[in-house]
C-alpha cells in the first residue's frame, strides 16, 4: 500500500521549499518534501553570512533567515515534511523509494515529482592539484560546514583555491575566526565570484587575489604545510619561474559546483552535458512526463532568489500536472534552443510554445566576460530580437524574455547568440 | 615471549598472520601507522594477474599463479570484493604481436590455465571501446580484480580474531638478538619474539640489515593513477594491458570492483619510500599512454589522483627465505605481490618450519567474514538489519549509498578503524565521486562519539594528519 | 551587474576634488561608484540610492553588518548564528567578534530573538538569524 501525494518534492533546500510552497498555493493539497539532512533548508543553514533574498523579500537576509522564512511558509501549508531521509530512487512512472531510519524503507507515489538536490561541490580529484596527499584540503562548503554548524576551525593558515563565492566568503569567516588566510588565488583572469564579495571579504581584510594564478603543489607528510603557486599563461599552462611558496597548513577548493542528478539519471532522465543537469522544457519539466526539476539541480545558479522563482514555477507547473490540468503539450509546437556564439548553455533547452503563457523566459551564461554587447535571437538566420547589456561574465546568469507571439511566428529552432558591441 | 613476530601489516604480512593464525601460536603483528593496510597494498592497481608476467622458475612466476589461483575462494570465504574479468595485453604491431606470443609461452610455462592469442577483430568484440587499431591480444581468462585493502582487513581482522595481537603505532627501531629469541624495540615498547617475519615492504631493507647482513636495497618504484567516476567504470569489462615494457606491465585501465575505473600506473624511481605525491608529469603521461588502449576515457570524470610505491629490489624475484636464523624475509614484494599474497602466506609458513617452528594446528580457527554493506544486502537481510539497530536507515555517505549502521559495524570489526579513511577503507564511506565532501564532516562525527576521541583528534588518515586546529570562538586575532 | 577588474582604485582625477572610486556592496550587482571626498560627498554610478548611502558612508564612517556565530547548548548543533541587526563600524567588526566569544546561549532561541543588545555601544542588536531548537 503505497501513499499517494500530488506533488512529491526532493530535498528541501531552497530550491524544494520554494516548489512545495508554490504547488501548493497552485492546488496540490497533498504535498511532501523529502530530505536526507535532519533539519530543511540545505546549505542555506551553512550559509550564515548576509547577501540572499533581495529580489524576493526586497531585504538582505542571511541564509538561515532565507531558509527559515521559507521553512514557515511551508509548515502552514500543512504539507508534510520528512527529514533524515534517503531517497534512493524515482521512478518514471512517479513513485518514490526512501528510506529512513524512522520508518525503514517506504515508496510513496505521486501525481508529479518535483527534483530539487541541489549540487556539490568539486574535488581536488577533479581538478586534479599535483603534490602530497596530506590532511588539510577542503572543500570550501566541507570547512563552511566544520565552521559554521560544527564550530571547529579547519586550520590557522589558509590559502584558497578558486574565487567563487563560497571561498570568498569562508576567507572572510576564517578570518573573523582568527585564522590567516594569505591568498586567494584564481586561474581565470577574472574571478567567479561576486565583486561585492572581492571587497567585503578579501579587501576589508587585505586579503590578495591572485588572478591567472593557480595552485600547482600542495606539499606536506600527514597535513598541509606548504603550497605552491604559479602564474598561468592564456592557455592556463604554469608559466616556470613565477613559483611563489606560501606555507600554510590549509587549503580550501572554490572551484565549481556540479548538479546532483544521480537520482534523476537512474530515472532515465534526460542529461544536457553542458549544464550536467536535465533538459527541462520552459516550465522546468524534465523529458520524463510529470517529473519537473529546479535550482541548483538544473544549473548552478549565483543567487538563491533566482532558484526560488525558478522552483516556484516548476511547483506550479507540477501541481497543474497533478491536477491534470497541464497542457498535453509533449507534441506540440515544440522550439529547441540552440547555443549560439559565446553562449555556455541555456536553461530551458527547448519550449513548448502552446504551454507558454504571455512569454518565455531563457536563462543563460556566456562564455567569457563582455562589456557593451548585444544578445542576439534569431530564428534560423533570421534575426527576432536584439537585447543590449553593459556586461555580462560567465559568473553571472542572464536571461531573456521572448513574447509568445515571437515564439509563434519562429519557424525553426530558436538561436541565441552573444556578440560585442561594434563601436562607432 | 611471541613465537612469532611480523613486522609490517599489509597484505603480505596480514597473508602471513592469516596462515600462521590457523596454528597454535602467540602471534604478534607490528604495524608502524594507525591502521593496517596503509603502504602499498591501499595505492595499486587492484589486479590479481593471471601469472604470464614472472620468468618462469622464479618464485614470483610460482607464487603468481598459485595466489591467482587460490584468491577467488579466499576471497569469497573473507567476503572480500573480487571479479574474475580476465585481462588483455592489447597489440598494435607486429613487435607487440612478437612480446604477445613470448607472454604466452612464458604463461604457459608458469603454469596459467586458459592463456590465449586473439586477433584484432575478436579483442574489438570483447571489448568494443578499445583503440580500434589493435590488431590482436593475449586474453588471459583467470586474470582478476580484487579489492586489496579489504583483503589485507580481512586477512588482518582474522588473525586478531584467532589471537594473533596487533599492535599499531609500533614502528620498529631496532632488534636485538638473543639465545634463540629477538628482542624488537618499537615504537610503542618492547617484545620478545622467537621468529621474526619481515614484512614491511618499503622498508624492508632496514629491517633485514637490523638482523643480517645487508644483502639488498629496495628501490621506491612510484606509480600515479587516475581513479575515475562510475560513469566511466562501464568502459571496459577487463584488465587491459600494453605489452610489458622496461618500465614493467605499463599503464593499464581496468574496472575496480567497486565499480569505478582505473588508470595507471607510472613507473618512476624515488628516494622516499613514503613519496605518494601525483606529478604534473607523471598524470600527463598516464593520460598519453592510456590513450594508445583506449581513447574514450573522459578523464573530467576523475574523482581522486593517487600514488602508490612498490618496493622493488635489484634482484628480479621476491625475496623470500630465512636470511637469518629465526629471519624470513618477504622483502621485494613488488607486482605481482598482492596476486601471490595468499601464496607468499603458506610460503612464510612452510619457511619457518624450515626454520625449526612446530606449530600445531588448531581446531577452532574461524574466519572473519567482512561485513556485507546494507545497499548489497538482500531485502530480508535489509529488514533484519533496520530492526537490529534503526541507523541502517540513515544514508552517512550519499554518493556510495552507505549507511550510519553500516559505519558502526565497520567500527566494531576486529580492527576498528581510527580515522576517516579507515572507515572508507572498510565501508567505503567518502569513496565516491565527492570524495568525503559531504559526509566527511558526519563520518568525523560518528568516529568522535563511537570511540570516545575528540573531534580535534581524529585524523584523515595517518597519525598527525589532523583535521580540526580548535574550536571557533577561541579569540580572533588578526 | 558590475564585475571587479584589475584597473581599480585609479590616481584621482581631480587634483582639488579627490573622486574615491568604490564597488557598492549593497547587492549583488555591485555598482561602480565614484565619490567625491570633501565637500557634499557626491555620488555617482550608482543604480539605487543604497548604493549613494554606502558610498558617503564608506568614504566617512565605513561600516558592515557582522555575521558570525555563537555557542549555543542544548540544541542539535554547537552553534548558533547570529548578525547585528544593522551595520556597524567596520573597525569595531573584530572587536565585536571578541564579545561574540564570550556569549553561550541556551537552547531553544527563536529567530530574531536579541542575543546582545547595542552591541559596543553601535545602537546595533546581536540577533539570533535561526530557530534552534531544543535537542530531545
Amino acid at each position: 500500500m503505497t501513499q499517494r501525494y500530488d506533488v512529491a518534492v526532493v530535498g528541501a533546500g531552497p530550491a524544494g521549499l520554494a516548489a512545495a510552497c508554490s504547488a501548493y498555493e497552485n492546488g496540490a493539497e497533498k504535498v511532501i518534501v523529502i530530505d536526507r539532512d535532519r533539519e530543511a533548508g540545505g546549505i542555506l543553514n551553512q550559509c550564515i553570512h548576509s547577501g540572499f533574498g533581495l529580489h524576493y523579500f526586497k531585504e538582505e537576509l542571511t541564509g538561515p533567515e532565507y531558509a527559515g522564512r521559507f521553512e514557515e511558509m511551508l509548515r502552514k501549508t500543512g504539507s508534510r515534511l520528512m527529514l533524515d531521509t534517503m531517497v534512493l530512487k524515482v521512478t518514471q512512472n512517479r513513485e518514490i523509494h526512501m528510506m529512513s531510519p524512522k520508518e525503514g524503507y517506504s515508496v510513496i507515489s505521486a501525481g508529479a515529482v518535483v527534483l530539487a538536490m541541489g549540487c556539490r561541490e568539486r574535488t581536488r580529484g577533479a581538478v586534479g592539484i599535483p603534490g602530497a596527499r596530506p590532511a588539510g584540503v577542503f572543500t570550501a562548503g566541507a570547512a563552511q560546514r566544520y565552521v559554521n554548524i560544527e564550530g571547529y576551525m579547519v586550520g590557522r593558515r589558509v590559502v584558497i583555491l578558486g574565487s567563487g563565492d563560497i571561498g570568498l566568503i569562508m576567507a572572510r569567516r576564517m578570518t573573523l575566526e582568527g585564522a590567516k588566510v594569505l591568498a586567494c588565488v584564481e586561474i581565470m583572469p577574472h574571478s567567479n565570484g561576486l565583486a561585492r564579495n572581492i571587497v567585503q571579504c578579501l579587501e576589508d581584510y587585505g586579503i590578495p587575489l591572485y588572478l591567472s594564478h593557480t595552485v600547482t603543489e600542495i606539499r606536506g607528510k600527514n597535513r598541509v604545510e606548504a603550497v605552491k603557486v604559479q602564474r598561468v599563461d592564456e592557455s592556463l599552462k604554469p608559466v616556470p619561474g613565477t613559483e611563489m611558496i606560501f606555507d600554510c597548513d590549509t587549503v580550501l577548493l572554490s572551484v565549481g559546483l556540479i548538479p546532483e542528478n544521480e537520482l534523476t539519471r537512474d530515472a532515465g532522465i534526460k542529461i544536457d552535458p553542458r549544464t550536467k543537469g536535465p533538459y527541462v522544457y520552459e516550465n522546468m519539466e524534465t523529458t520524463v512526463p510529470g517529473v519537473f526539476a529546479c535550482g541548483n539541480v538544473v544549473h548552478v545558479h549565483d543567487l538563491v532568489d533566482f532558484v526560488t522563482a525558478e522552483s516556484k514555477k516548476a511547483g506550479e507547473a507540477a501541481a497543474k500536472y497533478a491536477n491534470n490540468s497541464a497542457l498535453n503539450a509533449f507534441n506540440s509546437d515544440l522550439k529547441a534552443i540552440i547555443n549560439g556564439e559565446n553562449v555556455a548553455y541555456t536553461v530551458p533547452q527547448s519550449i513548448r510554445t502552446e504551454n507558454t503563457d504571455k512569454f518565455a523566459e531563457v536563462f543563460f551564461r556566456v562564455k567569457r566576460v563582455f562589456g557593451d554587447s548585444v544578445i542576439e535571437l534569431k530564428d534560423g538566420e533570421k534575426p527576432l530580437k536584439a537585447y543590449k547589456r553593459q556586461h555580462m561574465a560567465p559568473g553571472e546568469m542572464e536571461h531573456i524574455i521572448i513574447p509568445k507571439d515571437m515564439l509563434l511566428s519562429a519557424a525553426g529552432s530558436l538561436t541565441i547568440s552573444v556578440k560585442e558591441e561594434e563601436k562607432q | 615471549m611471541y613465537d612469532v613476530t611480523i613486522i609490517g601489516c599489509g597484505v603480505t604480512g596480514a597473508a602471513a598472520a592469516y596462515e600462521l593464525s590457523k596454528f597454535r601460536l602467540s602471534i604478534a603483528v607490528l604495524e608502524k601507522e594507525n591502521d593496517v593496510a596503509c603502504g602499498t597494498t591501499k595505492a595499486n592497481s587492484a589486479i590479481a594477474h593471471a601469472g604470464y608476467d614472472p620468468k618462469p622458475g622464479t618464485k614470483m612466476a610460482r607464487l603468481n599463479v598459485l595466489g591467482s589461483e587460490m584468491m577467488e575462494s579466499l576471497c569469497r570465504r573473507l567476503n572480500v570484493e573480487y571479479e574474475r574479468t580476465g585481462s588483455l595485453v592489447l597489440a598494435f604491431d607486429e613487435e607487440d604481436m612478437r612480446s604477445l606470443r613470448a607472454l604466452c609461452e612464458r604463461g604457459r610455462e608458469n603454469g596459467v590455465r586458459g592463456l590465449e592469442i586473439i586477433s584484432g577483430a575478436k579483442a574489438l568484440e570483447m571489448e568494443p571501446n578499445i583503440n580500434p587499431e589493435v590488431v590482436g591480444a593475449l586474453y588471459a581468462p583467470t586474470a582478476a580484480i580484487v579489492n586489496p585493502w579489504g583483503l589485507c582487513i580481512a586477512l588482518a581482522g582474522t588473525a586478531v580474531m584467532n589471537g594473533a595481537e596487533l599492535f599499531l603505532n609500533s614502528e620498529v627501531r631496532g632488534i636485538e638478538r638473543g639465545d634463540g629469541y629477538f628482542r624488537i624495540k618499537t615504537a610503542s615498547g618492547a617484545l620478545e619474539t622467537r621468529y621474526i617475519v619481515n614484512a614491511s615492504g618499503a622498508h624492508s631493507d632496514k629491517i633485514s640489515e637490523m638482523v643480517a647482513k645487508p644483502f639488498f636495497k629496495i628501490i621506491p618504484v612510484k606509480g600515479e593513477y587516475f581513479l575515475l567516476d562510475k560513469s566511466q567504470g562501464g568502459l571496459v569489462r577487463r584488465v587491459i594491458f600494453q605489452p610489458p615494457n622496461e618500465d614493467g606491465k605499463g599503464v593499464l585501465i581496468a574496472p575496480t570492483v567497486h565499480g569505478n575505473l582505473i588508470v595507471g600506473p607510472t613507473s618512476e624511481r624515488v628516494t622516499d619510500p613514503e613519496d605518494c605525491s601525483v606529478t604534473a608529469r607523471g598524470l600527463e603521461k598516464v593520460l598519453n599512454i592510456s590513450s594508445r588502449s583506449s581513447g574514450k576515457i573522459d578523464f573530467r570524470e576523475t574523482i581522486r589522483n593517487f600514488a602508490g610505491i612498490r618496493a622493488s629490489a635489484e634482484i628480479d624475484d621476491f625475496i623470500l627465505e630465512a636470511s637469518a636464523p629465526g629471519f624470513i624475509n618477504a622483502a621485494a614484494i613488488k607486482s605481482p605481490g598482492l596476486t601471490a599474497a595468499p601464496a607468499i602466506g603458506l610460503e612464510i609458513v612452510r619457511l619457518l618450519e624450515e626454520e625449526g617452528l612446530r606449530p600445531e594446528k588448531r581446531e577452532d580457527f574461524r574466519e572473519y567474514r567482512s561485513g556485507t554493506l546494507f545497499k548489497d544486502m538482500t531485502p530480508g537481510d535489509r529488514s533484519e538489519a533496520l530492526k537490529r539497530d534503526k541507523r541502517f536507515g540513515r544514508v552517512v555517505c550519499r554518493c556510495e549509498t552507505i549507511t550510519e549502521g553500516d559505519i558502526l559495524d565497520a567500527l566494531k570489526g576486529p580492527i576498528p578503524p581510527v580515522s576517516i579513511d579507515g572507515v572508507k577503507r572498510r565501508c567505503r564511506a567518502g569513496s565516491g565521486r565527492c570524495q568525503g565532501g559531504f559526509c566527511g564532516p558526519r563520518v568525523h562525527e560518528i568516529l568522535s562519539r563511537e570511540r570516545g576521541i575528540r573531534m580535534e583528534e581524529v585524523c584523515q588518515d595517518k597519525a598527525g594528519s589532523f583535521l580540526l586546529t580548535g574550536r571557533t570562538k577561541e579569540g580572533c586575532g588578526l | 551587474m558590475k564585475k571587479l577588474e584589475l584597473e581599480r582604485n585609479k590616481a584621482p582625477e581631480n587634483e582639488n576634488r579627490a573622486v574615491k572610486e568604490l564597488i557598492c556592496i549593497m547587492c549583488p550587482k555591485g555598482c561602480r561608484l565614484k565619490v567625491e571626498e570633501g565637500g557634499g560627498y557626491a555620488v555617482t554610478g550608482n543604480a539605487c540610492p543604497k548604493g549613494a548611502e554606502y558610498g558617503r558612508k564608506e568614504v566617512t564612517n565605513p561600516t558592515r553588518v557582522l555575521t558570525s556565530t555563537v555557542k549555543i547548548t542544548g540544541a542539535i548543533h554547537s552553534c548558533c548564528p547570529v548578525k547585528t541587526d544593522r551595520d556597524i563600524p567596520k573597525q569595531l567588526v573584530l572587536k565585536a567578534m571578541d564579545v561574540l566569544s564570550g556569549v553561550v546561549l541556551k537552547a531553544p532561541v527563536r529567530r530574531g530573538e536579541v542575543v546582545v543588545s547595542n552591541i559596543l555601544g553601535t545602537g546595533a542588536n546581536l540577533i539570533a538569524t535561526r530557530d534552534m531548537e531544543a535537542a530531545e
